[in-house]
């Protein structure tokens, strides 16, 4: 390679840089389509978090709508949608599962004690498999799943109570008649 | 009154970091001396203003002035009056003030202890730190003003944020920054040294102390912080690797290279355009995370600012510094040239692989950092990666650095052979193998993890005491006494044992507290015993206290070891009204085998509470190791060599430039 070229790596790298954190300025959390939407949500049998002699088992969960929040006591975003959702636990609108992805129960649990538990029961995912199947990019993330068990949302991303509000209350009130 | 005071202050500032950013470089440029003379004034003004802003700023803090908009949202009238002093930086404006604050310190220090360096070289050096200052001072002025008015002024203040009402608000903030804005003091060597075309020996070393102050100021600074974590966050972590943790620990991984290659660039004239790549990379860094920290780009629970204007405004910031900086490099570090040779064994390839390894270390955390960000720009949605992510990458990069730790400073320069050092670090060898099986049977479990950490931990910390007995030997044909030989050895080289043995430590602590913590979430009734391992902790209760700006209910716990006692733990669940929070406050019991760690979940019916135990062995190796590592920094900074006011060194300096440019 060009001598003089190989010294303008760093600024061309720094550039490309720069490009993505000026377009990050303008994001706001959005929705991404799901291929996974409209399908049957996949089945998964999993313990419970701090309780592993009981398992969560998603095909019980057929005959009701119910909305499964991928979280981790980790992920930073997972704080910021909690308030949001103890406001849903707490209107008794809709049950939330909580899928406790690559976590360890004792740190998840602590998270619980300090700031409240939304969740009805919470399935946890130590590897990760159960998120592949999901197609879970990160955390939060949150399914929507009708009482045949198909998914029917997906929101990426914390939920925001401008979610909650314009699109999960609708859709929910729609499922459930 | 005071606070328009110092708001003019800034504004003085201001005009006064332009004329020392812009005019002395045109002065040395035209070989004007009238312009180039007003370098050291025009900063020490600055200096000047900005502490005055500074300090206007803090007393209106202190004396509860809530027509400031700023102490209205960050201060309270209850609040005491150590917090009220440090809640300056603890909002976004005031981060802001403290970070320019210090970018003036070191400044000032730079003009008065930087007297060794050639002249125009020294006024290249200051008016470059006056350029960094401009952009931030207006960044300031123009989108976070902390001395906005609110009239009609509140009648308390929204309080400072429990969560920092700590000691270590008071301490980790500034020390932190001295340690990331310290690296400026490195990139404005590194921009002078381009501009001036002289890039040598003398250059690195009179970068080197600068550099090592910074980074020891860093190193501690982030150690606060995690420690400020452990204790305050409440679930016993130490490092979660936070946007605004890898923000600071990226500048540390770069700057530690950056140490390591200027000592190379000292001793051997190698690596001289890579060793100003690193300077400009360390405090690019640091900018990058003020910019990640400050616009909110990423969704953190430290940021506290979400304003796109200002988020613009540091990115553009950024792109002139950073962006300035890299075309400069591109423009004249190729005329540089090449260093001496070495063997692909030698102690300058066993350095380059650190540097490698602790750039791609910060690589891999940056893109961790970045990577909610990327994935968001695509269009992929806001997501975090979080712990899994940077631990198996972070652990398997550095478990082949630290590895080599162990060789390299016993490697010999330009050409050096495996078999003598094999030879020399077998008995090393032997040692960490045998502790790595050994330890982790006598904690109770082997797991490949616990062992692969206990040998690296074994392995730097032995390795480094090898390489003082050999240096012992080799001075040993002067003279046999042992206490003159120990004199005998330079106090820089005393300062690299210590730090790396501060490593080894550092690592044991992470493995063991990781491998074999434990803990226990229980329902505890009044004068229930929970007895984990060999211990008994008996719940005495709990009474409600009132703190100053809070309502406390403080739990008592008694330890007893085999019905001794051996300490007793008060925990407390806290109430702020003001913002309506409640803080859960560990009571921790340190020791050097293990802390016990209580804290108060929720309180259940009849005084029964839900309490969370644990037991962290080793945890505070972690701490410690990384104050060795300071220690360490420090012992080399007192080492005749680089003492920046020693007379005869600048002399030398000063004879070895003549004869160089002679």
């Amino acid at each position: 390679m060009n001598r003089t070229l190989k010294f303008l790596i760093p600024l061309v790298l720094f550039f490309i840089a720069v490009g993505f954190l000026f377009k990050g300025l303008y994001l706001d959390p959005h929705e991404v389509p799901s291929p996974l939407v409209g399908k049957p949500a996949p089945t998964f049998q999993a313990p419970v978090l701090s309780d592993a002699s009981k398992t969560f088992n998603s095909a019980d969960m057929k005959g009701q709508v119910w909305l499964l929040n991928v979280w981790a006591s980790w992920c930073g975003a997972c704080r910021e949608e909690h308030p949001v959702l103890m406001a849903m636990a707490k209107s008794g609108q809709i049950a939330t599962y909580g899928l406790d992805y690559k976590d360890t129960d004792q740190e998840a649990q602590a998270v619980l004690d300090a700031n409240g538990n939304p969740y009805k029961t919470i399935a946890t995912d130590v590897n990760g498999k159960i998120g592949i199947d999901y197609g879970v990019y990160g955390v939060p993330e949150t399914y929507i799943i009708d009482k045949t068990g198909v998914i029917r949302y997906k929101q990426i991303g914390p939920i925001t109570e401008e979610v909650l509000i314009n699109k999960i209350v609708p859709m929910l009130k729609e499922l459930q008649r | 009154m005071i606070p328009e005071i110092g708001q003019f202050s800034l504004i003085l500032a201001f005009c006064f970091a332009i004329v020392q950013g812009t005019l002395p470089l045109v002065g040395v440029w035209k070989n004007n001396a009238a312009l180039s003379n007003l370098a050291v004034p025009a900063a020490r003004t600055q200096f000047a203003f900005v502490a005055i802003a500074f300090i206007c700023l803090d007393y209106s803090f202190y004396a509860n002035d809530f027509s400031v908009l700023y102490v209205a949202s960050n201060s309270n009238s209850h609040l005491p009056l150590a917090y009220r002093l440090a809640a300056l930086w603890g909002g976004h404006e005031g981060s802001m003030i403290l970070w320019v604050s210090i970018l003036a310190l070191w400044t000032m220090a730079v003009t008065l202890f930087a007297k060794s360096l050639p002249e125009t070289f020294r006024i290249r050096l200051i008016s470059v730190m006056g350029m960094v200052s401009i952009g931030f001072l207006a960044f300031i002025i123009f989108t976070s003003n902390p001395f906005e008015r609110l009239i009609p002024a509140a009648l308390d203040g929204r309080d400072l944020n429990p969560l920092l009402q700590d000691p270590g608000m008071v301490f980790h903030p500034p020390v932190l920054y001295m340690g990331y804005v310290g690296f400026s003091v490195a990139f404005a060597f590194a921009i002078a040294a381009l501009l001036d075309g002289r890039l040598d020996i003398t250059w690195a070393r009179w970068t080197r102390p600068w550099t090592t102050v910074a980074w020891v100021f860093l190193t501690l600074g982030i150690a606060f912080g995690s420690k400020w974590a452990y204790y305050e966050l409440g679930w016993g972590g130490w490092w979660f690797w936070d946007a605004v943790e890898n923000a600071s620990f990226m500048p540390w991984l770069v700057g530690t290279a950056l140490i390591h290659s200027l000592a190379v660039t000292e001793k051997r004239d190698a690596f001289k355009v890579w060793t100003v790549l690193l300077s400009i990379c360390a405090f690019s860094l640091s900018l990058l995370g003020t910019f990640l920290v400050r616009s909110g780009v990423l969704t953190s629970v430290h940021a506290f600012a979400t304003d796109p204007r200002r988020g613009v405004f540091i990115l553009m910031y950024l792109v002139v510094v950073i962006g300035g900086a890299l075309i400069l490099f591109a423009w004249r570090a190729p005329k540089v040239g090449l260093g001496e040779k070495f063997d692909v064994v030698s102690r300058e390839s066993m350095l380059l692989t650190n540097n490698v390894v602790l750039v791609a270390a910060a690589g891999s955390v940056l893109l961790g950092t970045m990577y909610p960000l990327l994935m968001d720009a695509l269009g992929a949605g806001k997501i975090s990666v979080g712990p899994p992510y940077f631990d198996a990458v972070f652990v398997a990069i550095m478990a082949p650095g630290l590895f080599l730790m162990g060789l390299g400073p016993l490697a010999k320069w330009r050409k050096a052979s495996l078999p003598e050092i094999g030879m020399r670090l077998r008995v090393a060898a032997v040692i960490s193998l045998v502790s790595a099986l050994l330890v982790p049977l006598l904690m109770g479990k082997l797991t490949l993890m616990t062992a692969v950490g206990v040998f690296l931990g074994i392995w730097v910390a032995s390795t480094t005491l090898i390489l003082l007995v050999n240096r012992i030997k080799t001075r040993k044909i002067a003279t046999p006494d042992l206490v003159e030989n120990l004199k005998g050895i330079p106090l820089a080289f005393y300062g690299m044992l210590l730090a790396h043995f501060g490593i080894g430590v550092f690592i044991l602590g992470v493995t063991l507290v990781k491998g074999y913590e434990s803990e226990q979430d229980l329902r505890m009734d009044k004068n229930d015993v929970a007895k984990i391992g060999n211990l008994e902790f008996r719940f005495d209760g709990t009474q409600e206290i009132a703190g100053p700006n809070y309502m406390s209910s403080q739990g008592t716990f008694t330890v007893t070891s085999n019905g001794k006692p051996v300490t007793v733990l008060q925990p407390e669940k806290r109430f702020y009204p003001v913002q309506g929070s409640v803080m859960t406050e560990a009571d921790i019991g340190p020791g050097v085998i293990k802390d016990l760690y209580v804290s108060l979940g929720e309180p259940l019916e009849n005084g029964a509470w839900s309490v969370r135990i644990y037991i962290k062995p080793f945890v505070q190796w972690i701490w410690a190791g990384a104050i060795l590592m300071a220690l360490g920094g420090i012992l080399a900074l007192t080492d005749k060599r680089y003492r920046i006011l020693n007379k005869k060194a600048a002399k030398e300096a000063q004879d070895a430039l003549e004869v160089f440019e002679a």
